[in-house]
């Protein structure tokens, strides 16, 4: 077994828009959250995190707001667009497919 | 909705940028301090806690960098750093980006204006309607020769013929040059002007509509016609004040009324940009003069019918003219078929050759500077050798680094280009005010076209000289390069061999130059020193036309030619004084066929001519043409007792050989004059062959039309006005023209050459400078990087003169080699270039001698110096500059 943060190929961007749908985040507060959910199984590196949230942002999916954190200190976070949880649901969907589709390859073979 | 998101954006992400960097550093900043602090309550301590936090960060600048690629305008941030380090390295050396920058503007100034001046002149197509349609088209040899004249011009009656049974042409028109004098009113005075006699469809056939007014109609372009005349738009605005009430007003052309009916546009200049005024042809000549083939007078435009081609149409007329010519086999004067070629070829066709000849050498010029700047650039980049290695072997990728010198060659280009441009500017201005001679010169432009020529020329300047530069630079060898430098030692061999080839390839390019140029002053001087027949010095001429109502008898000319020449010749200062119509160089003035009445009449068909000129008795003493036997006229006999004539040297040699010419007589159609004196030759242009000429005395007062040549000691130019206010004297209403000494108005005729020559001249001139000025950097720069090595060599016991010699021989090898290549192709060139010649070899040995010796002296003088301060090396010194 790899490395517990090898991602596969474009599911940051889904992982990051579905942490944001509930409501908005800063960085680390994302990857904490990815972290904490996946029961420390993935591990976000950083060094991806902030050029994919930034690419996120040119794209119109999300949009940030300097906003007070809960340690009182001015933090960028970071929420959904309509946009975004559009494109959320496309990539669920793609997914789910992609996923499920390498299940069924898994289980007969 | 994303679309606007996207666009807003966008326009932070340019406007902001500052802020939104200033904002990524913070939250990138805020995230590490999170880290950190969750490792503190982990229980580390703040110095471990922090270091952990980073480690899992990554290195923040890189990071930074690539959250920032992801921002939109990343492009035009990285060409602005480049732009900005370009401009440092380049202020950094302030000497060499001048040096540079000037040679470029050189250059692409050179070229741009030569392009500018054949897209105006040769290439922009005419601006009538579908210009490919028209032709001009000549009568084609006569007398039984075919191949004389090739393109003689069109009497009026061959045009009625054509225009008749022509199936090919949508229109023909005929069109004649005048002379015009235009009467003066009120305030204005009189004045000559260049104007044209044409059929009434010439603006149709062109496709042409007044600006003004309305086009003649076929009821002006008859004898019985009151007289109409179409105004350039230059002479409407200048004299007339642009007033449009001057339609239907009349003014008066050599005396005789004319009614304005139109204004032409002001971009219309057919057949030249002096024309000035339009008249009816059938109106204003004479019946017998359009109806008489032999009378080879007028120029014919025609246009295709659609779906014609040249060939067709040629063949068409030449099928007419050859019926023509077959009724009338005893009028040898007929042509025998006809030609044609295009009319933008025709009105160009003189000008096409030298131009593209400049052009071709400055675009030399600028691929010579293209070499030098790319040479300077290799000589630096191998003094940046280390630093370009040592960023190399910190991750600097050689796209970059290449991508960073484009930048900054294009910086080098763009402000050379601005500067050429510039240049150019000025130059055209300069070059439309003093080539006035060359047709459509008005027609050259700046326009978008030559504009995308600069662009592409400063582009071409910077990726050939970034691209020469960036091959002599290995990248990979990081290694080498810092040792080879660490210790300086002789540089590697590519290096080297790259700078020697560029310099060959320019040395070579400027002996084609300089071969050119040489071959041209040749030419030129050649064409100066030609003996014209007659004493250039001292001599005054000025034209005057009595074409008006006021001389239609032949007294009344001969009263004012005499009474004129004696008032002349009463000046105090005025040696000698004449008339004649067309001094030597004033162009050929039209030729009459004769017989000699002597001899047995000539075979049908045949016929012999020589070039007629009018001249009162006085004009040979006073242009110096010499008697070689005989005399003068007989300044008594007038009118139609005025039957004597006068033959030139070789005149006398094609007709009258091996007998005594004196005593016999010319006949011209039924006139007989006799031969009473034989003169010698002259030349009625000075490129052109000696042709035989006959002079008739002027006092028979045929003619009107003609040139008064003034000769005094000195100073002949102080008798313009005196001689113009006798003129007046005699008829306030006679303008008189082109008021030039001898030697101006043979200086006018070879303007074409000496301008040709001499910016020729000066593109070898300046190349030279160039490749010698490269030839000098590139073996400084050597020698001041051998330095420890030459130390050596002489602390160890080199004798100075043996390094003198090494050096030197560095220098002159690709010289050397440049110059048996440039010779080699130049002999190729020169060919090209026959036709620009006169009486000179392309293959002249004596200029391909100077050149050799010249260039051999100029890169002598150019090794010399750098060759002279390596012999005289300090070994101490050089040894310690480590």
């Amino acid at each position: 077994m790899g490395k517990p943060s090898d991602l596969v190929q474009g599911t940051l961007d889904l992982l990051i828009l579905k942490t944001l749908s509930l409501e908005a985040k800063h960085g680390w507060a994302i990857a904490k959250r990815i972290q904490q959910v996946s029961g420390e199984v993935l591990q976000v590196q950083q060094g991806s995190l902030y050029p994919a949230l930034h690419r996120l942002e040119q794209q119109g999916w999300i949009k940030a707001k300097w906003m007070e954190s809960e340690t009182g200190r001015q933090a960028k976070f970071y929420s959904l667009t309509a946009a975004g949880r559009k494109q959320l649901e496309d990539e669920t969907a793609n997914w789910n497919r992609l996923s499920s589709a390498i299940n069924v390859v898994i289980e007969e073979v | 909705m994303r679309g606007w998101e996207m666009l807003r954006m966008r326009i932070r992400m340019l406007l902001r940028r500052g802020r939104e960097s200033r904002r990524l550093d913070a939250e990138l900043r805020y995230h590490l301090d999170r880290q950190t602090a969750e490792n503190i309550a982990a229980g580390m301590s703040a110095e471990d806690a922090r270091r952990a936090a980073l480690r899992a960060f990554g290195n923040p600048t890189l990071l930074r960098e690539q959250s920032r690629e992801s921002w939109s305008w990343n492009g035009v941030e990285s060409l602005v750093r480049d732009l900005r380090y370009g401009l440092r390295t380049l202020l950094r050396t302030p000497g060499f980006s001048v040096i540079a920058a000037l040679v470029m503007a050189l250059g692409i100034g050179a070229c741009f204006a030569l392009f500018t001046v054949v897209r105006g002149v040769l290439l922009k197509p005419l601006p009538f309607k579908n210009p490919d349609q028209l032709l001009m088209i000549y009568e084609h040899g006569s007398g039984g020769d075919l191949q004389k004249p090739l393109f003689g011009v069109v009497s009026g009656a061959m045009y009625a013929e054509w225009r008749k049974h022509n199936h090919s042409f949508s229109d023909l028109a005929l069109v004649g040059y005048n002379e015009s004098n235009l009467s003066g009113g009120g305030e204005q005075l009189p004045e000559q002007l260049h104007s044209v006699s044409c059929t009434w469809n010439l603006l149709r056939t062109l496709g042409v509509h007044p600006a003004l007014g309305r086009d003649f109609i076929a009821s002006d372009d008859q004898p019985s016609a009151s007289g109409t005349v179409l105004l350039s738009w230059s002479l409407w605005k200048r004299r007339f004040g642009g007033d449009p009430a001057i339609l239907h007003q009349t003014i008066h052309l050599d005396g005789s009324p004319y009614t304005v009916i139109g204004v032409l546009p002001a971009w219309f200049a057919f057949p030249g940009t002096s024309t000035q005024l339009w008249t009816a042809v059938y109106h204003d000549n004479p019946p017998n003069e359009l109806t008489n083939l032999g009378n080879h007078s007028f120029y014919v435009v025609g246009r295709l019918r659609d779906g014609m081609t040249p060939a067709q149409g040629i063949a068409d007329l030449s099928l007419i003219t050859k019926h023509v010519h077959d009724q009338h086999l005893d009028n040898p004067f007929v042509g025998m078929a006809a030609n044609a070629r295009p009319l933008l070829d025709d009105m160009v066709g003189d000008f096409k050759r030298p131009l593209l000849v400049l052009l071709a050498a400055a675009c030399c010029v600028l691929l010579i500077a293209c070499l030098n700047v790319a040479n300077l650039l290799v000589a630096r980049s191998a003094a940046r050798r280390k630093e370009l290695a040592i960023r190399s072997a910190l991750g600097g990728g050689w796209l970059r680094l290449l991508q960073e010198r484009l930048t900054e060659v294009f910086l080098l280009s763009s402000v050379g280009g601005a500067g050429g441009i510039a240049l150019a500017v000025s130059a055209l201005a300069w070059f439309v005010r003093v080539r006035r001679d060359m047709t459509r010169v008005a027609s050259i432009s700046i326009d978008s076209v030559v504009v995308a020529v600069a662009v592409a020329l400063v582009v071409f300047c910077a990726l050939f000289c970034s691209l020469i530069s960036a091959l002599s630079v290995r990248y990979t060898k990081a290694l080498a390069a810092l040792n080879e430098t660490s210790r300086s030692t002789t540089s590697g061999r590519t290096r080297a061999t790259l700078r020697r080839t560029l310099l060959a390839v320019e040395m070579a390019l400027t002996v084609i130059l300089l071969i050119g140029a040489a071959l041209l002053s040749r030419s030129y001087q050649r064409l100066r020193e030609t003996d014209m027949g007659c004493v250039t010095r001292n001599a005054l001429t000025m034209t005057i036309d009595l074409s008006g109502n006021r001389y239609k008898d032949r007294p009344q000319r001969v009263n004012f030619y005499s009474a004129l020449l004696t008032q002349v010749r009463a000046l105090p200062g005025v040696t000698a004084a004449g008339f004649v119509r067309g001094v030597p160089g004033q162009g050929y003035m039209g030729d009459w066929g004769f017989t000699i009445a002597e001899h047995a009449p000539l075979p049908q068909g045949r016929m012999q001519s020589a070039i007629s000129l009018w001249a009162d008795p006085g004009y040979f003493h006073a242009i110096g043409i010499t008697f070689l036997k005989g005399h003068t006229f007989d300044p008594n006999r007038r009118l139609d007792q005025a039957t004597q004539a006068v033959v030139s040297a070789s005149f006398a040699r094609q007709y009258l050989p091996n007998e005594d010419p004196i005593g016999k007589h010319i006949q011209v159609d039924n006139r007989k004059y006799e031969i009473v004196g034989v003169v010698g030759d002259t030349r009625y242009q000075a490129a052109k062959p000696v042709q035989p000429v006959q002079y008739f005395p002027l006092y028979t007062g045929s003619y009107d039309y003609g040139t008064l040549v003034i000769r005094s000691t000195h100073d002949v130019e102080q008798f313009a006005l005196p001689v113009q206010r006798i003129v007046q004297g005699l008829d306030r209403d006679l303008p008189v023209s082109d008021v030039l000494t001898m030697d101006q108005l043979l200086g006018k005729s070879t303007l074409d050459q000496s301008f040709n020559a001499t910016l020729l001249m000066a593109f070898a001139v300046m190349s030279l400078l160039l490749a010698a000025a490269g030839l000098f950097g590139v073996l400084s720069y050597i020698v001041a990087q051998r330095t420890s090595e030459i130390g050596i060599r002489i602390a160890l016991g080199a004798q100075r003169e043996q390094v003198l010699r090494r050096v030197l021989l560095d220098g002159l090898q690709p010289a050397l080699f440049g110059l048996v290549l440039g010779l080699a192709a130049s002999t190729a060139v020169a060919r090209l270039l026959r036709s620009m010649l006169y009486e000179t070899q392309p293959l002249d040995p004596t200029v391909f001698a100077t050149v050799t010796a010249i260039l051999l002296l100029v890169a002598a003088l150019a090794c010399a110096a750098p060759a002279w301060r390596a012999s005289r090396l300090d070994p101490m010194q050089a040894l310690r500059t480590e």
